[in-house]
């Protein structure tokens, strides 16, 4: 699938409810000025017609925003549909972007052989929770175990999450970006 | 799990739990399991990482492009031009920089001779932790012929550092060719070596058919790549599917077995000897004249955005995952590391087998531990 296909497919299961509402509101304007269309010289601010936000800038892949709430939803339904078919989770990265933290996920389709990245930013960075995606892709359990252990964050549902390479008593999340560690950090 | 049901029932058993490692000479590192057992039954193997790490990736947010390369020697330290390439692969395609053929040609080599080299290390090393002692040293007899190569050519035997962003540290030494076709010649003679001493052996046979099994299902689901992977029927080599350097001007077979027990696993690893050797020959007569190296900028400043390279090392798919915010240092970078992801399977086929066949499972997964712990 291309990546427009694969834009406009995804968009669709989630489709947004204010946009609704403003695409009515919309042709009401049209109609009103129908006789000179081209005179009407407000043109309404794009609405996503999705909750999902889709950028091809700047990366090599389609990239979905999500909101953290769809996630799991989202991720389901990319593994399970057949036009779809992300069945290979091959990198899950976790990313501090200052206000708040965020995961990518890198899928790959190994029918299709199309790939997606998925992002999704948590609330926040004081208590920051996502849902986990182990029960899609048996490899996100060590990989979100990882990502709690350097970023700090927890994942609803997760069967075992603890440290993966601190141990348990370790004060801090080592890759965020305002970690201080005085002794084994070395900063030029 | 058959044996457990033929246990008297009058003796009441009860799991406990051991440590193998983080010293046990069969977890090649410093790598701890901690496993619960049944008498001899396995019930759960938890692998207990850190022991080795580094923070490689918090190094990383501090240097520059060219730095980086030379810490990605330090993980896979057995495929490290592999995992120099990556990095390189990624800043050039980040900086739209056009490599010469002759660069190409030369990594393409120098990768597939890592992958011999790592190979015959992890032959050697297979056959010692199922009790042959013999194998250890013909494997490292021949690798070692390979790390002379790049000892001259690159001036280091393990960590090689040959790859820079832009191309290559060096010229190719003026033996190298002569070399490298007196190795092919030299190894095609010990591959069948190799199975007449190892494969055929009975006992090794009965050790390694049916142990350990991993469906392609849960191949693909635990994100297994390389040997791993292909030993369940699971297509996966970044070389046939996002080729990269020279590897779309050469032909080879992807080494894929169904089985999905450690001898296949071990069969597509001494098929993948072939398939390596088969590319080196193609492209050892053809090495194109021309620079090994175009001119970067001292500091290198990628755009502003993501940036995402796979390659295939020994182990399977490492990818290297780069944000950039248009700085000399990136903002953020993974390491996706084939053996990290191949690692949380082991408790998944080892779980209802012997404790003595977890060594032999887990020398077919080919763990190397700096690649874990990053």
């Amino acid at each position: 699938m291309t990546n427009e296909a694969l834009q406009d497919l995804i968009g669709s299961w989630f489709p947004n409810p204010e946009a609704d509402k403003i695409s009515k509101v919309e042709i009401v304007d049209i109609s009103e000025n129908d006789e000179n269309p081209e005179e009407n010289p407000i043109t309404p601010e794009p609405v996503n017609s999705s909750l999902l936000e889709f950028t091809q800038e700047e990366s090599q892949f389609l990239n979905i925003s999500a909101p953290p709430e769809h996630l799991h939803a989202l991720m389901s339904q990319l593994k399970s549909n057949d036009l779809t078919r992300f069945d290979y989770l091959f990198c899950l990265s976790g990313i501090d972007w200052g206000e708040e933290l965020g995961v990518v996920y890198h899928l790959e389709s190994t029918t299709h052989r199309h790939s997606i990245v998925v992002k999704v930013k948590t609330k926040g960075r004081e208590t920051p929770n996502l849902d986990s995606v182990y029960d899609i892709w048996a490899t996100a359990e060590f990989h979100e175990r990882e990502v709690f252990d350097f970023f700090g964050i927890k994942f609803n549902n997760h069967p075992n999450l603890k440290r993966l390479f601190l141990t348990e008593d370790w004060d801090g999340y080592p890759l965020r970006k305002d970690y201080v560690d005085e002794i084994n950090m070395v900063i030029k | 799990m058959e044996q457990k049901t033929t246990i008297d029932k009058s003796f009441k058993t009860e799991p406990y739990q051991i440590n193998m490692g983080p010293q046990h000479p069969a977890t090649h590192g410093v790598l701890r399991l901690v496993l619960t057992i049944d008498g001899e039954i396995i019930e759960k193997v938890e692998p207990d990482l850190g022991y080795i790490h580094r923070s490689i990736e918090k190094m990383c947010e501090r240097d520059s492009y060219q730095q980086i390369v030379h810490l990605t020697d330090r993980m896979d330290y057995l495929s490290s031009n592999i995992n120099n390439e990556a990095v390189c692969l990624a800043v050039e395609n980040a900086l739209e920089l056009e490599i010469p053929d002759r660069v190409k040609v030369i990594r393409t080599i120098i990768g597939e001779l890592t992958r011999i080299a790592s190979h015959c290390l992890w032959w050697g090393v297979m056959g010692m932790d199922v009790g042959a002692l013999t194998t250890y040293f013909y494997g490292f007899r021949d690798r070692e012929m390979i790390n002379d190569i790049f000892e001259e050519t690159c001036g280091a035997r393990l960590t090689m550092n040959y790859n820079v962003p832009g191309g290559l540290m060096f010229d190719i030494h003026p033996n190298f060719v002569k070399r490298v076709k007196e190795f092919i010649t030299h190894f095609k003679t010990k591959i069948p070596e190799y199975n007449r001493l190892l494969t055929g052996n009975v006992i090794f046979q009965k050790r390694m058919k049916g142990v350990g099994i991993l469906t392609k299902e849960d191949a693909i689901s635990f994100g297994a790549s390389g040997p791993v992977a292909r030993g369940s029927g699971y297509s996966c080599d970044v070389r046939k599917y996002h080729p990269y350097s020279a590897l779309d001007k050469v032909t080879f077979k992807e080494a894929l077995k169904t089985e999905g027990d450690s001898l296949a696993r071990y069969e597509v690893r001494i098929q993948e000897l072939w398939e390596s050797l088969s590319i080196v020959e193609q492209l050892i007569d053809n090495i194109p004249e021309g620079e090994y190296r175009v001119a970067t900028k001292a500091v290198i400043k990628l755009p502003k955005g993501e940036f995402y390279q796979k390659v295939e090392t020994a182990r399977g798919e490492f990818g290297v995952y780069i944000i950039s915010t248009g700085t000399k240092s990136p903002y953020r970078l993974k390491f996706r590391s084939p053996g990290f992801s191949n690692l949380s399977l082991l408790n998944h086929i080892a779980v209802g087998g012997k404790i003595g066949d977890l060594v032999a499972t887990m020398a077919t997964l080919d763990l190397v531990i700096p690649d874990i712990d990053r």
